[in-house]
């Protein structure tokens, strides 16, 4: 009789800062009881770099390349996001090419933050060969980015008053290229290869059951609260830029592989999100206009008037929102930037209280929620 | 419901608790409201159920130290409160004394709270009372200060690391 001497007690699990499917420096202490989790403790602070310190350091301009190493799977959103802040505070007005080349640069950006969050959510469930193909793709996009302001991940592109560089024939060409190339036919090879696999259904349908008021009330925003099934998304409930110009539909989930709110359907929102960023990138493609691009003096120096302000953009990941205090320098009295994976990971130990949780089902929920800890911990 | 101005919301709050609204900027770059720290929780309160507000999301809690007030140093606590449904906006300030800021936690209220109080709480010292866990969250937890307040200045070194300014 071997099976009476075992002992079973519960066990406190440490998982991380280094852990590979945390996605970066994030430390999770699990309590569990064999293989069910029965409650988890989120710690991060691990990669803070005192933004927000920073910010008060440097002038305006200066804030911009920091922004970037927020989130730096779309550093994009986040260099628009300070800039219509900062616009707003100083009254500068957006040349229209610049309009257009930002939101294409923004949605490429939306795509390849996109492909990352498809390709490493296939390794944490334990599919190698989507990441990839996922690599290869996004590997277009950075050489675009890279030819058009010398950066792969940091690219301070999108500034205040418009951009850093015009966007030239030849990168046009590119972009219209990777389109066509893009889609529809190779999200669809995506679909088929990782979307609707049964093993990959199995692993994220009826996991992570995030219901929508519960993800409201912890702040969660965009794929990760759409996929919830609330139509939410600025770009088209609050513009800014030229959104409001464009056409493109809000994908949210619908709970058709199991309950509304679980890892699949956050999962396809993303996947269906990239076609819709590449209907915006061809729109803007079709209709960008010659012209200056970029506000002649807000290329050299910014020194708004004493005011305050938040706004807010859609990010690949949620709202990024900046809350700038100018004192009539050229230096920010005070910069708060509004993280949207900070909010959006803080649900974790909620979602693994309301129901059964596996360990190995924990690595599919925060996979889903597509964490960026350079903006977690700013 | 519809969506407001922030007129009508403000409009609103005083119908319903008249003394809590202190200020009211309209003209500025944002519009805001200023209101009581004592009744902050009841303004919260009822921007989360009246039904006319309907502010189910608090998208962010901004704290600005300001040393240097005529009417005495002060803290600034800011909430962006959102309406997803009624697609509407709020800014609300709280002012507090610098010395002892303290107003009180909303995470009952909104969830998400938790977590930006205790980030307000651990860059700029200002107490969230009623908290459950208000500990440090971004800086280290045996961290001396708190370094968004305007006159903190830097340890020369953490546990032997130095602080090497360049």
């Amino acid at each position: 009789m071997t099976e009476a001497k075992i002992r079973t007690e519960e066990m406190l699990l440490n998982m991380g800062p280094q852990h590979p499917s945390t996605h970066g420096v994030f430390r999770v202490v699990v309590r569990t009881d064999g293989e069910l989790i029965l409650e988890s403790e989120s710690h991060i602070g691990y990669l803070h770099r005192c933004f927000e310190k920073c910010a008060e350091g440097n002038n305006y301009l200066q804030v911009v390349p920091y922004t970037d190493r927020m989130d730096y799977l779309c550093a994009m959103m986040n260099n628009w996001g300070y800039a219509v802040a900062v616009e707003k505070l100083a009254g500068i007005e957006v040349p229209e090419r610049a309009e257009y080349i930002r939101v294409m640069v923004a949605e490429l950006n939306r795509v390849a933050s996109h492909l990352l969050a498809f390709g490493t959510y296939g390794l944490d469930i334990g599919a190698i060969t989507p990441f990839l193909y996922a690599f290869r793709d996004r590997e277009r996009i950075l050489k675009i980015f890279e030819k058009l302001c010398g950066q792969r991940l940091n690219y301070s592109y999108v500034r205040v008053g418009g951009v850093t560089f015009d966007m030239t024939e030849e990168i046009l060409a590119d972009i219209e290229a990777f389109c066509d190339y893009f889609d529809p036919k190779i999200i669809d090879e995506y679909d088929n290869l990782l979307s609707y696999n049964g093993i990959f259904i199995s692993r994220t349908a009826n996991v992570g059951v995030m219901p929508a008021d519960l993800a409201i009330s912890y702040g969660v925003t965009g794929p990760s609260l759409r996929g919830s099934g609330v139509q939410r998304d600025l770009r088209r409930d609050a513009p800014y830029g030229i959104y409001d110009r464009l056409e493109f539909d809000v994908p949210v989930g619908t709970g058709e592989m199991g309950q509304l709110g679980d890892c699949w359907d956050r999962y396809m929102v993303r996947m269906r999100e990239m076609r819709q960023s590449i209907r915006l990138v061809r729109q803007a493609l079709a209709g960008i206009p010659e012209g200056p691009f970029c506000d002649k003096k807000a290329y050299r120096a910014v020194k708004p008037k004493a005011g305050e302000t938040y706004k807010r953009v859609e990010g690949a990941r949620g709202e990024v929102g900046f809350y700038i205090v100018s004192d009539g320098t050229n230096i920010p009295y005070r910069v708060k930037a509004r993280a949207p994976s900070f909010s959006n990971i803080s649900i974790l130990d909620k979602l693994t209280s309301l129901s059964d949780v596996m360990v190995a089902d924990l690595v599919a929920i925060i996979g889903s929620l597509d964490i960026v800890l350079g903006e977690v911990d700013r | 419901m519809a969506r407001l101005e922030v007129g009508q919301i403000i409009a609103v709050l005083k119908e319903k608790l008249p003394d809590a609204v202190v200020e009211e900027v309209l003209d500025g770059v944002d519009p805001f409201v200023v209101v009581k720290a004592e009744a902050w929780a009841a303004v919260a309160g009822l921007c989360r159920d009246d039904s006319r507000l309907g502010f189910d999301l608090l998208s962010c809690i901004t704290g600005v130290d300001y040393p240097e007030r005529e009417d005495g140093a002060e803290i600034e606590v800011i909430y962006n409160l959102d309406s997803i449904a009624n697609h509407h906006e709020l800014t609300v300030k709280v002012k507090l004394p610098r010395d002892d800021p303290r107003i009180a936690s909303v995470e009952e209220i909104w969830r998400t709270a938790d977590w930006h109080e205790r980030e307000t709480y651990d860059l700029l010292g200002v107490v969230f009372e009623g908290h459950h866990n208000l500990v440090r969250i971004l800086c280290a937890e045996d961290w001396v200060g708190h370094p968004l307040r305007k006159d903190y200045e830097p340890p020369d070194s953490f546990h032997g690391i130095k602080n090497v300014i360049y």
